[in-house]
Parts: structure tokens; sequence; C-alpha cells
């Protein structure tokens, strides 16, 4: 049962750290709690479907398929993420300003709401997936497997769940003058240490070279496995031996979403009388 | 701001120009077996080359499900029952790697480590 309290923290903890994000950067969006929530069933409903099809999945490309749908995942993610900033550098001076929901419901729009949706959903999806995945291997071990299983996993599920939601509590705190500039850096650190999961998957896959692997080992400093170490995972994306490939993929994600939300923003600003 | 950008565009030009000269390259690679059986590994330890691209095959011959994941080396696969898969790793420094059986992690039987020498 600890084991598997353990093992399905891990997995939800790192959905739990994305929704915690997504949430607070949407702060002051119209109706997103419905969003966010729709995003979670969504990806309950999927992780379940993959976690059936993983047979499937896995054949694929040439028994590269598994990598293919993580990386493709992961790199939609990435895209999302680096449109809400995008998005957000443009109106998110607008919304702030505006003082009812009615008028920031027009503003931001259905197509900010189904980003919302889709990160969130994207993010339980994948680590949904590997849960229902884990719990079914070792519920059909035993007898008593099935029972001890799902009370573990769910108090695995509720701690992650508490480790997100007191992030969002805690990012609620910053004052408004700097709030989203604090979400929108968590954003794009998310949405780089994504993109260097990704590269992990391709690399895998052998369809990117590993350009050193690894890089260089900070395991002595900060174990990618101890309680800070996955936080960092989970958050910016810390990996204690990365490879070349997945610093290269981390910077270039970095990088684009500052240029474009620089570019966006001198635009718009240019624009304004 | 106006010099920043083009150096910010010119990382993923060379990220793509990498991919490039990668899709041309095609190297056969040595292959190397684990073979998991009521949730244990066939070996504890996997000696393999340093400095060499190596493919490792992962034989599940359990019914349930299987993930074979190895943070030191940036590798997650999962294996479904009576199935197998493959992953590529390396070039490794030297060193050594420990890899799990993710689903029984805890249990000896099932952790491992790869040995680039």
């Amino acid at each position: 049962m600890f084991t598997a309290a353990l093992i399905v923290f891990r997995e939800s903890l790192e959905a739990a750290l994305i929704i915690g994000i997504m949430a607070a950067a949407t702060r002051g969006f119209a109706r997103r709690t419905r969003w966010i929530i729709a995003g979670i069933g969504a990806g309950a409903a999927g992780a379940a479907l993959v976690a059936s099809s993983m047979e499937l999945i896995s054949d694929l490309a040439s028994g590269t398929g598994q990598e293919l749908f993580n990386a493709g995942i992961l790199l939609t993610a990435v895209a999302m993420l680096a449109w809400h900033n995008i998005w957000m550098s443009v109106h998110g001076r607008q919304m702030a300003a505006q003082a009812n929901s009615a008028a920031r419901a027009v503003t931001e729009g259905r197509s900010a709401q189904s980003v919302i949706l889709a990160v969130v959903a994207l993010a339980v999806l994948r680590e949904g997936s590997e849960t229902v995945l884990f719990l079914y291997a070792l519920g059909t071990g035993t007898a008593s497997g099935w029972h001890a299983s799902l009370l573990g996993g769910g108090l695995g599920l509720g701690a992650g769940a508490l480790v997100g939601f007191l992030l969002y509590a805690g990012l609620l705190r910053i004052p408004l003058q700097r709030f989203f500039a604090v979400t929108s850096a968590l954003v794009v650190l998310l949405a780089a240490g994504m993109a260097s999961q990704a590269a992990a998957f391709l690399i895998q896959a052998d369809l990117v070279p590993s350009l050193g692997a690894p890089l260089w080992d900070t395991s002595g400093v900060l174990a990618q496995d101890s309680a800070l170490g996955m936080l960092l995972h989970g958050l910016v994306g810390y990996a204690a031996q990365p490879a070349g490939m997945q610093i290269v993929f981390y910077l270039t994600a970095l990088c684009a979403i500052l240029a474009g939300m620089k570019g966006v923003a001198a635009r718009s600003n240019g624009q304004l009388a | 701001m106006l010099h920043v950008r083009p150096l910010l565009l010119k990382l993923p030009a060379a990220l793509l120009a990498t991919l490039a000269l990668n899709a041309s390259l095609a190297v056969a690679t040595e292959e190397y077996t684990l073979t998991i059986k009521d949730h244990a590994f066939d070996k504890q330890e996997l000696v393999v080359p340093a400095g060499q691209k190596i493919t490792l095959l992962v034989i599940n011959k359990d019914a349930t499900p299987a993930e074979f994941e190895s943070k030191p080396l940036n590798r997650e696969k999962v294996i479904p029952g009576n199935a197998q898969a493959t992953l590529h790793i390396g070039p490794l420094r030297p060193g050594r790697y420990g890899f799990v059986e993710e689903y029984h992690e805890k249990e000896a039987a099932a952790q491992g480590t790869i040995i680039a020498q």
C-alpha cells in the first residue's frame, strides 16, 4: 500500500503542480474553475483510454510509438503554454484593469479558455495513464492487492493534490503588482521543463542525438528523487543528469517563448496611442 | 533588444540543423537484453561499453505491464504484459547508472545497474 501511495503521489504531484500554476496564472479569467475541472475530467478519461491502448501505442512507428506519443503530448503542452504567455503579454494588462468578469470574459474569449482546458487535460492524461497502468500492475498481484493499491493510490493522489493546492494558495498571496510576472515566469519554466522531457523521449527513440549523456551530474548536490528534487523537477524541469539535447530543448523553448512575448508586447505597445 | 532576437532565433535553427544531420546518420548498434519475470530483472548488473550508442531490449515475461525506468539515464518506457520494448541509450560516460522496474521499484530484485566502462 505504501508503494502505491508513494508512486501515485509522485505522478499526481507533477500534474497537480501544473494545475496549481495554471489556476494561478488564469486568475480573474471568467469561470476558469469550470474549465479546469473539465480538463481534469477529460484528462482522466483520456488516461484510462491510453492505459488500455498501451500495447497498440507501443507497437506504432516500429516500436517508438510510446516515445512519439509522450513527446507529442509534451510538445503540444509547450505550445499551449507559449500561447498562453504570449496572449497574456498582450491582454494581461487589459484583463487586470477590467473590474467585472463579464468584461473580462469578452476580452479573453473562447480560445484562452480552451488553452486552460487543454493544458490541464494533457497533464492529467500523461500522469494519469502511468498511474492507471501502475495500479493495474500492482493490483492484480494478490487477492488483497486491489484494495490496498486503491487505498494507497487514493492517499497518494490526495497528497499530490494537496501540494498543488498549497502552491496555488501560496501564489495567490503574491501582491497583485508582481503576481502575473511571477506566474508568467513559472509558466515559461514549466514549458521549458516539458520541452526537456520531450527531448528525453526523442533521444530514447533515437530520433535526436543525446549530445552528452549526461552532460553533467548534480545528483550529489540535489538528488532528483529527493523531495526538493521532485518539486524542482515538476516546477522547473530539474534533472540531475540531463542529456545535452535536453538542455538544448530547454533553452530553445525558454528563448522562443520569451522572444515571442517581448515581440508581441512591443508591437501592441507601439499600437497604443 | 533588437539584436537579442536574432540570437534567440538562431538557437532553434541550430537545433533543426542537428536534427537533419542526425537523420542522415544510421549506425548499427549493439543490443543488450534484460528480462523481467515475476517483477524481477534477470540481471542486477549489465556491463556495456562506454562512449557507444546501445540498444536495450527489455522483455516482459509477466502478464502484467512493467515500466523500465532510469532517472540517471532519463529513460522510461512501459512494457505491456508478454511484450518487449526497445530503448536507445548512450553514448554513455563511464559510470554506474541505476534502473528499476518502476511498478515494483522498492523490491531489490526489481532494481539494477548499468555499468558503462
